[in-house]
């Protein structure tokens, strides 16, 4: 009986508000070497170590040699099924505060943690969703019963319901640009809701359906306050990047300026011929819109990005003093920076741009499985 | 390729294939061959670090109609 007691079942959500707390956990992790190696759950004060299930089939004495006392676990696997397994185990053997995660890592990767940045001017509101597991940040601007979504990620119901939990109808769906790291929701929710779908026309050369083009020059109104998401066009990560202007007040970079880092050139295969583009946008166009901006990017790579309550935010003017990637005055070494030694590519990628360019349409299990691990859209990671 | 003894995990979740199949091993002696049936896709990597920790021998890995084949010799 105590044993069934002192386990229980963790779910993302909870575990995430746990990483932004920065609150203290043990994980172990039961999936294989390869797979820990690739992606893990990480956090300020978060311990984590791998021995994978099959060798603690006989018994979890070596997981429990490694297992400080006192502290709160969490197994953690896949799926979760094996996870379950191991911990039931754990509290047999008399530990307290045991957890296995509640479908696994999958569900780690979907979960979505929307975190109000700001109000606007004009009376609405604008939101960071933290997809924590994998790094990756939507938006939504909320005005007057009416909302855009920017970067839309697949878990669309997650964008439906809370526009409607703040009494707001979805009119458009924007991306900065065409994904390889994750796959865009844009589309299907759009045309869920009747919206309007916004992507950059030189980013769509190929795409197989219609859209309303992204252009510089056209604002898009929110609500009757009138707020203003205006485009920037900056290429660099994409030929086709281009970064939104929001009441003003915040820049939405996509993928082309990180907190930590810089975008990379190279995931349609042409980082020689997309580098310049992407020092002009960083070097010059940037620098010429107001360093008072608050940039808002569409990833993050290291937890050391969030801030409080999670918002992935920070100054312009900040990031030219502090931004590794903005600080490369030589044009050769930031070629060099930005084309050599770059991490390995988003787990899929090729499969991700043929599925938002609609050109293949794989099931819900096969998109699952194209996102697992972590976004690598940045320069250093 | 003589097979000794066939398990049959289809239908079972993560982690029932593998625990089905380490007691089916103990069970062999030394040169026989197991075959494991599996229809959980995550055992596919999994069968293979498992084989390779345990230093047994994975002859043979085949998919068919969803059906994941694993041919173990222990070792």
């Amino acid at each position: 009986m105590e044993a069934t007691k002192a386990l229980s079942v963790m779910t993302a959500r909870e575990l995430t508000r746990l990483v932004l707390a920065r609150e203290e956990l043990f994980i172990l992790d039961v999936r294989n070497e390869n797979d820990f190696k690739d992606w893990k759950i990480e956090g300020e004060k978060i311990d984590v170590i791998n021995i994978p299930y099959f060798e603690l089939l006989d018994g979890v004495d070596p997981a429990l040699d490694q297992i400080p006392n006192g502290k709160k676990i969490l197994v953690v696997c896949a799926k979760e099924g094996s996870s379950k397994f191991v911990a039931e185990q754990i509290a047999q053997a008399g530990r307290g505060n045991v957890h296995y995660l509640e479908g696994g890592m999958k569900s780690w990767s979907e979960h979505l943690e929307p975190v109000k940045i700001s109000d606007l001017k004009g009376g609405g509101s604008l939101y960071q969703f933290v997809r924590i597991g994998k790094g990756c940040l939507s938006y939504m601007v909320v005005s007057n019963g009416e909302a855009a979504v920017v970067d839309t990620l697949r878990m669309t119901d997650v964008f439906e319901e809370f526009a409607k939990s703040q009494g707001a109808t979805i009119k458009h769906t924007l991306d900065t640009h065409l994904h390889a790291d994750h796959i865009s929701g844009g589309r299907k929710l759009a045309e869920k809701i009747g919206g309007t779908y916004w992507l950059p026309p030189k980013d769509a050369d190929e795409v197989t359906f219609s859209y309303d083009k992204l252009e510089e020059g056209q604002d898009i109104t929110v609500g009757n306050t009138t707020i203003r998401i205006e485009p920037v066009y900056s290429p660099g990560h994409t030929i086709g990047s281009t970064s939104l202007i929001v009441d003003e007040q915040f820049l939405l970079t996509g993928d082309i300026l990180f907190i930590e880092s810089i975008g990379r050139p190279d995931l349609a295969g042409k980082a020689e011929d997309w580098v310049g583009d992407l020092r002009e946008t960083l070097y010059n166009r940037y620098r010429g819109l107001s360093q008072d901006l608050i940039v808002l990017p569409a990833h993050f790579g290291k937890v050391s990005e969030l801030g409080e309550e999670g918002k992935v935010m920070a100054k312009l003017s900040d990031l030219y003093g502090k931004n590794p990637g903005l600080n490369i005055q030589e044009e050769a070494a930031f070629r060099r920076t930005v084309t050599e030694n770059l991490p390995p590519q988003p787990n899929a990628y090729q499969e991700i741009r043929q599925t938002n360019m609609g050109k293949i349409t794989p099931s819900e299990e096969e998109q699952q499985e194209m996102e697992i691990g972590p976004n690598r859209c940045a320069v250093h990671n | 390729m003589q097979v000794d003894l066939m398990v049959d995990t289809k239908g079972l979740a993560c982690p029932m294939p593998i625990v089905k199949a380490k007691k089916a091993l103990d069970g062999l002696t030394t040169g026989q061959v197991m075959e494991v049936q599996s229809t959980d896709k995550g055992s596919v990597n999994d069968f293979q670090a498992w084989v390779k920790q345990t230093k047994h021998e994975l002859i043979q890995y085949e998919e068919e109609n969803g059906i994941y084949k694993f041919f173990v010799k222990k070792i």
